[in-house]
């Protein structure tokens, strides 16, 4: 990068609730920082101030659901020399994603009142499924001090400190008690990448898996574990279709509860 | 310990006391308290902070938590239940702590190491098992090679008070591992809890000068033949109770069968999630993660624990050695009960029970040895 000017950054936004981008906003006082490190050059919920490619850095949310974002996401790939998706819609399609395992026609009549004025995909798609991906930051919704930390790690050129394992090294940092050993409660904990700051054991509930699965993780063990704490399989089924069902470990492990 | 050491009889009030004089010196005290559904150690302020009645009960993936509604002996009891899932290490070896920090000054740095000075800590309420454990992690972070002066130092100052188990759960098995449930040195106080529901008293067994030190102005009578077999017949009681036991032969048996089927067998059942690394008090593992301020002009370098479970963890140029499960489950076994051995002189297992308790699934160590032994040479 030029020494003397700063490093352009595009938040860009796909199919998606914008929760993610809400995370830069929610930076607050590190977001006068990062303001003051690069130059926002496109972020449509902060300003409408845009200025023109190419950028330094991209943030990608949200996935693929129309043909005109399989354009978009190229074009924006093209002007982007770091291209980073954030958030479960754009690593893996997010809770949209639910719509893989149905008709796509027959929900469209069933939910809209005009279904001809929708053009959709049949399928809710992750960025890198399209484009080259530089990384890929996890969570529904991302973690703001992990979305920083990306930022830093990039600005000072880098490698991010963002750990694949499981969400129960939260756990044991933290000294949270472990809800599924110590109250029987179904946990995707031992399945889920950390990063979200350990938020549901630390409140009593197990995880949901919103950052999804971990490295090498072993679903139908722990699905072992879910039935024997007394779930049906339409239960743990349940478990594995939510906002990272889309991910292979947890697509599968809910089909082989089907 | 050789010789018998001397030992006296104290009230329960009289534990209040030394339990208020070890503060009153200025130690930050630690010990069992309540919390979420478990004991677990954290800073105690006076006796009323211990559970006082509560009982668990452990198995592979459980653990739960009953306030005692049996006779009043035990009611009343402060110290009934086991070890939960924190241990000490937390405090002599923290999960995250900074090491240093660089500024940047002009086309130069500096390092500054931080300023914090670690607490005097009294462990209030080792158990056994612990005990054994902190001997253990004294032989990785204070032998004269590789010294990790944070922990050394905090050691050095810290007070044990022991605490004999009278009970023991399921998943416990310090007896096959010589480890308890009665502490043999390692201490400067020693309670066994005496609760009959008449006269609720401890035997106090001292373990060094600090801890004879901490006996005055305590009201102490030497303990009588009377008071010393009921005591043993307590520790007695979790001892004859202990149905799980480690074979013998585990470091012979694993340092044998390195390429078992069975192997593979475990990796299917496990999550390698990390918790049994994470709970168990006697593994040290950590890595270290460098952080920038977003300008670049300070960094600072953090140890964090870290477990043989992870992927990164035996990540070298190239890439990562243990890439299955089945690779990284052999590693933590065969450290702990084989090559620890080699490396540290004693097995880096206490038989506290913790990783087959805190293990999701209920992975059992003690079963998977077993298996290698039956299918293995
Ligand atoms: S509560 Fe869930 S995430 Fe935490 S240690 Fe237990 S299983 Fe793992
Ligand atoms: S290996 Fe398991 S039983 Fe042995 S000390 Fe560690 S946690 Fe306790
Ligand atoms: S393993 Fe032994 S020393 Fe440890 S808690 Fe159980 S009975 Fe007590
Ligand atoms: S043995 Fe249990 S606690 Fe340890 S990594 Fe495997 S599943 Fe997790």
């Amino acid at each position: 990068m030029a020494k003397n000017r700063k490093p352009k950054l595009a938040v860009w936004k796909f199919s998606s609730c914008d929760g993610c981008q809400l995370s830069l906003l929610d930076c607050e006082d590190e977001l006068l920082a990062v303001a003051d490190s690069v130059e926002i050059a496109y972020f449509l919920e902060a300003s409408r101030a845009e200025i023109a490619g190419p950028y330094d850095i991209s943030l990608v949310e949200g996935s693929i659901t129309t043909p005109h974002e399989i354009e978009r996401i190229k074009k924006v790939r093209a002007q982007s020399r770091a291209l980073i998706s954030i958030g479960a819609c754009a690593t893996v399609g997010g809770i949209q994603a639910l719509k893989n395992y149905r008709n796509v026609d027959d929900l469209i009549m069933t939910v809209y009142a005009h279904p001809e004025y929708i053009d959709t995909l049949t399928t809710s798609t992750a960025i890198a499924d399209h484009v080259t991906v530089d990384f890929e930051l996890r969570g529904c919704p991302i973690n703001k001090e992990q979305l920083l930390e990306l930022i830093n790690a990039t600005l000072n050129a880098r490698k991010p400190n963002v750990s694949q394992h499981s969400q129960c090294i939260e756990c044991k940092l933290a000294g949270t008690v472990c809800v599924m050993v110590s109250q029987g409660k179904p946990c995707l904990g031992p399945i889920t990448q950390a990063g979200c700051g350990n938020v549901c054991p630390r409140c009593d509930r197990g995880c949901y898996g919103c950052f999804g699965p971990k490295e090498t993780p072993n679903p139908a063990a722990l699905s072992t574990r879910m039935k024997e704490l007394g779930l049906s399989d339409r239960e743990v089924k349940h478990f594995y279709r939510l906002f990272n069902t889309g991910a292979p470990a947890f697509h599968d492990e809910g089909n082989a509860h089907e | 310990m050789g010789t018998e050491t001397l030992k006296y009889v104290i009230s329960l009030s009289e534990v209040g006391k030394l339990l208020g004089n070890i503060k009153g010196q200025g130690f930050h005290v630690v010990g069992p308290v309540l919390a979420d559904g478990a004991i677990i150690y954290d800073t105690i302020h006076s006796i009323e902070d211990l559970p006082s009645g509560y009982q668990d009960e452990q198995e592979g993936g459980h653990y739960r938590l009953k306030k005692s509604t049996g006779r009043r002996g035990e009611r009343d009891a402060l110290f009934r239940y086991t070890v939960g899932p924190s241990s000490w290490k937390r405090f002599l070896f923290p999960p995250e702590q900074k090491l240093w920090k660089a500024v940047r000054e002009g086309k130069s740095f500096s390092i500054e190491s931080p300023k914090e000075k670690p607490p005097r800590y009294a462990f209030f309420g080792v158990r056994p098992c612990e005990v054994s454990a902190l001997k253990i992690q004294d032989k990785v972070f204070c032998n004269n090679d590789f010294q990790d002066k944070g922990y050394a130092e905090k050691r050095k100052k810290s007070l044990v008070i022991a605490v004999n188990c009278t009970r023991s759960v399921s998943t416990c098995f310090c007896r096959s591992m010589d480890t308890g449930p009665k502490a043999n040195g390692g201490f400067d106080l020693a309670l066994t809890e005496i609760s009959d529901g008449k006269n609720h008293r401890f035997i106090v067994e001292v373990g060094s000068k600090k801890g004879s030190k901490l006996l005055k102005g305590i009201d102490h009578t030497l303990a009588e033949r009377h008071d010393l077999s009921s005591a043993a017949a307590r520790v007695n009681s979790a001892k004859r109770a202990m149905k799980r036991q480690m074979p013998k032969d585990a470091a012979k048996i694993l340092s044998k069968n390195s390429e078992h089927p069975h192997w593979k067998d475990v990796a299917a059942r496990c999550l390698n999630c990390a918790n049994c690394t994470m709970v168990c008090p006697t593994c040290f593992c950590s890595t270290v993660e460098d952080t920038t301020s977003l300008s670049g002009d300070v960094a600072e370098r953090w140890r964090r624990w870290d477990s043989c479970f992870t992927v990164d963890f035996s990540y070298i140029h190239g890439g990562p050695i243990r890439r299955d499960s089945a690779a990284r489950y052999r590693q933590w076994l065969t450290h702990k009960l084989s090559s620890w051995h080699d490396q540290f002189g004693t097995s880096g297992c206490t038989g506290c029970g913790r990783c087959i308790t805190w293990c999701p699934v209920g992975i059992d160590i003690t079963e998977e040895i077993k298996a290698l032994q039956k299918g293995g040479k």
